[in-house]
């Protein structure tokens, strides 16, 4: 009854075809906008910004990144980690052999560089696909994280092979306390997901959702499948490099290779099918699924008075079981059921 | 009557097939067929199953390459074309088995026919800016006119996995339809409807050549459909071509009626 559409008259294509066509959707997140640039900044706790927004926002941005590539283009991927080591290796060392080198050009080419590892490791998909593909991009995680630790230049020659993110200063205003990083990872992770979102609704999003549904028929109709998986790996590398610069720079701090091992990129690709394959607020419902979990879980043990050590296998339990529903019961995810939701909402209270 | 009205407009050859000869190991799906097709017409392809209907359209838009054969396509001849050139050439074509992209709206599938003529990057697109927000409305309207043409306005932005069959072919014609080709190859387009779907289809497919001008070659089983539309059938079984020339024609060659009555 609230939410739907009814008075709401599209007169030009371009207003048809805007990101969210209902007007309450737009009301909803300008609001969600006001609360995360301006209330939240203003009186959040450290805790709060360090253990929980940052690493959500960061998560959501590499959740989005898979997102592309497997959601939209299809192809499976377990390398996630080992893009977003390559955006944060390659951007400490931009910062670090470059002088004078400005903080977010140092994230844009660490994420080209990304980019680049992406389409290099992106070409056995022009040959395979499916589980084989998963297995060919799980070398890529192996090799990634290998090289990172075997060849001491990247860290620095640090005899821990742990290197630490430089400090962030744009323009002369020094990012330092949480609070100022979350309001840069907010930025960045906005504009991305703005970007990623025109995409989507453009040609190229549909190039690789044809791509992914139906390939003969997509190559039939014109597009390059080459050229798509390509600028799919391509896009999606430059998110997670982008996401794991942030990774290092605005939450970790202090990092070495193994931080970006397999399990994050099993973390990510859980973020992906809780959240919804195939959308964009799927990745950013997932990312906040799986970084809240833990906390309400823990909150949880402490109230029933179990030891901590409970939690952490819980924790797992919870997981598992979680993502076995998902797979089961909504393959679409989060996304899906916020899109039924909607759906219902457009009657409700009235059933008819 | 039908066949005066196509009769005045029909033109010169677009397509001429000579002597296409395609094996797949020790099969021989096609021995040396050869046949035309004139512009503006609706050029029908039947024969049994098996008879290498589907192949004969696959070699057409470059999905196989034929071992031995000629094939010239305004003008130009090719031995060996792939998909990508086909479309770009102007001919598009729909699936015996629906070939939508199941995860995207009608409106979206439709719009991906259009994607030849779209030149902004994705960096562009990205941006939504300029020529990629430009393009993206200008084709929109385009699509617009086309689903105006096949009466989908109802289902525009509906997913196509939750359309019934008949629907899901119209929108594949649609998809088709958009690049605005100059040869329409059709697999099939009435297979499984019931009654209704197929004379609706049959009016779409008629309007297709009169409005447009395109050029059709299709397949189908239904003979009534095929004798009633058609300029021009060409028979194949076991992949030799046993037939060829106006329905009336085709309908009385002995080889034929024995092809299809199974007397050997």
């Amino acid at each position: 009854m609230i939410y739907r559409e009814a008075g709401q008259f599209k007169t030009t294509y371009l207003n048809d075809s805007q990101i969210f066509p209902i007007a309450q959707d737009r009301y909803a997140v300008a609001a969600l906008l006001i609360v995360a640039f301006i209330a939240i900044p203003l009186f959040a706790s450290q805790y709060f910004f360090s253990a929980i927004l940052i690493p959500f926002l960061i998560f959501s941005l590499a959740a989005l990144g898979l997102n592309i590539l497997t959601g939209y283009a299809g192809q499976i991927s377990l390398g996630t980690a080992a893009f977003m080591a390559v955006g944060a290796f390659a951007s400490y060392n931009f910062m670090l052999r470059v002088p004078g080198m400005p903080i977010l050009v140092a994230f844009i080419l660490g994420g080209i560089c990304a980019a680049m590892v992406g389409i290099l490791f992106g070409l056995p998909s022009l040959r395979i696909r499916g589980f084989y593909l998963a297995a060919s991009t799980l070398a890529t995680q192996f090799f990634v994280v290998w090289c990172l630790t075997k060849v001491p230049w990247f860290t620095n020659y640090s005899s821990s092979g742990v290197i630490t993110a430089q400090q962030i200063n744009i323009l002369g205003i020094p990012f330092d306390t949480p609070g100022e990083k979350y309001v840069l990872v907010l930025i960045i992770v906005s504009v991305m997901a703005l970007l990623a979102k025109n995409m989507v609704r453009s040609n190229v999003g549909r190039s690789w959702m044809a791509v992914r549904d139906m390939d003969v028929a997509a190559e039939v109709i014109g597009f390059r499948i080459v050229r798509t998986k390509l600028i799919a790996f391509a896009v999606s590398s430059f998110y997670c490099g982008i996401a794991g610069a942030l990774f290092a720079f605005c939450y970790l701090g202090t990092v070495e290779p193994e931080a970006y091992n397999l399990d994050l990129s099993f973390r990510i690709l859980f973020m992906v099918i809780i959240g919804g394959l195939g959308s964009i607020l799927g990745s950013f419902l997932g990312a906040g699924f799986i970084v809240l979990l833990p906390t309400v879980l823990s909150v949880i043990v402490h109230y029933t008075g179990l030891p901590n050590s409970v939690t952490s296998n819980l924790e797992l339990m919870v997981f598992g079981a979680l993502i076995i529903f998902f797979l089961i019961v909504e393959p679409h995810g989060l996304a899906r059921l916020w899109q039924i939701a909607k759906e219902k909402l457009r009657l409700w209270p009235f059933p008819h | 009557m039908n066949e005066q009205e196509h009769g005045r407009k029909i033109g010169d050859v677009i397509l001429k097939v000579e002597n296409i000869s395609l094996r797949f190991g020790g099969v021989k799906a096609l021995t040396d067929i050869s046949f035309d097709v004139r512009e503006h017409e609706i050029r029908a392809i039947i024969g049994p199953n098996g008879a290498g209907k589907s192949s004969m359209l696959n070699v057409l838009n470059g999905v196989y390459t034929p071992q031995e054969g000629v094939i010239t396509y305004r003008g130009q001849q090719r031995k060996d074309m792939n998909t990508h050139e086909a479309a770009e050439s102007g001919i598009a074509r729909t699936f015996q088995n629906i070939a939508l992209f199941s995860g995207m709206t009608v409106l979206d599938n439709i719009m991906t026919g259009r994607n030849l003529k779209i030149r902004s990057s994705f960096v562009e697109q990205a941006f939504w800016f300029g020529r990629a927000r430009r393009e993206e409305i200008e084709n929109r309207a385009k699509v617009e006119e086309i689903i105006d043409f096949l009466q989908l306005q109802s289902v525009r932005k509906t997913p196509v996995a939750r359309l019934p069959y008949g629907i899901k072919k119209r929108v594949e014609l649609a998809r088709a339809l958009a690049a605005e080709p100059s040869m329409l190859l059709l697999d099939e387009p009435m297979a499984g409807m019931n009654v209704e779907e197929k004379q609706d289809m049959c009016r779409f497919v008629i309007d297709t050549n009169d409005q447009f001008g395109t050029t059709i070659v299709l397949i189908e089983h239904d003979m009534g459909v095929v004798m009633d539309i058609s300029d021009r059938v060409v028979v194949l079984d076991y992949g030799k071509k046993i037939g060829d020339g106006t329905p009336n024609e085709v309908r009385n060659d002995p080889e034929v009626i024995k092809a299809y009555l199974g007397a050997h």
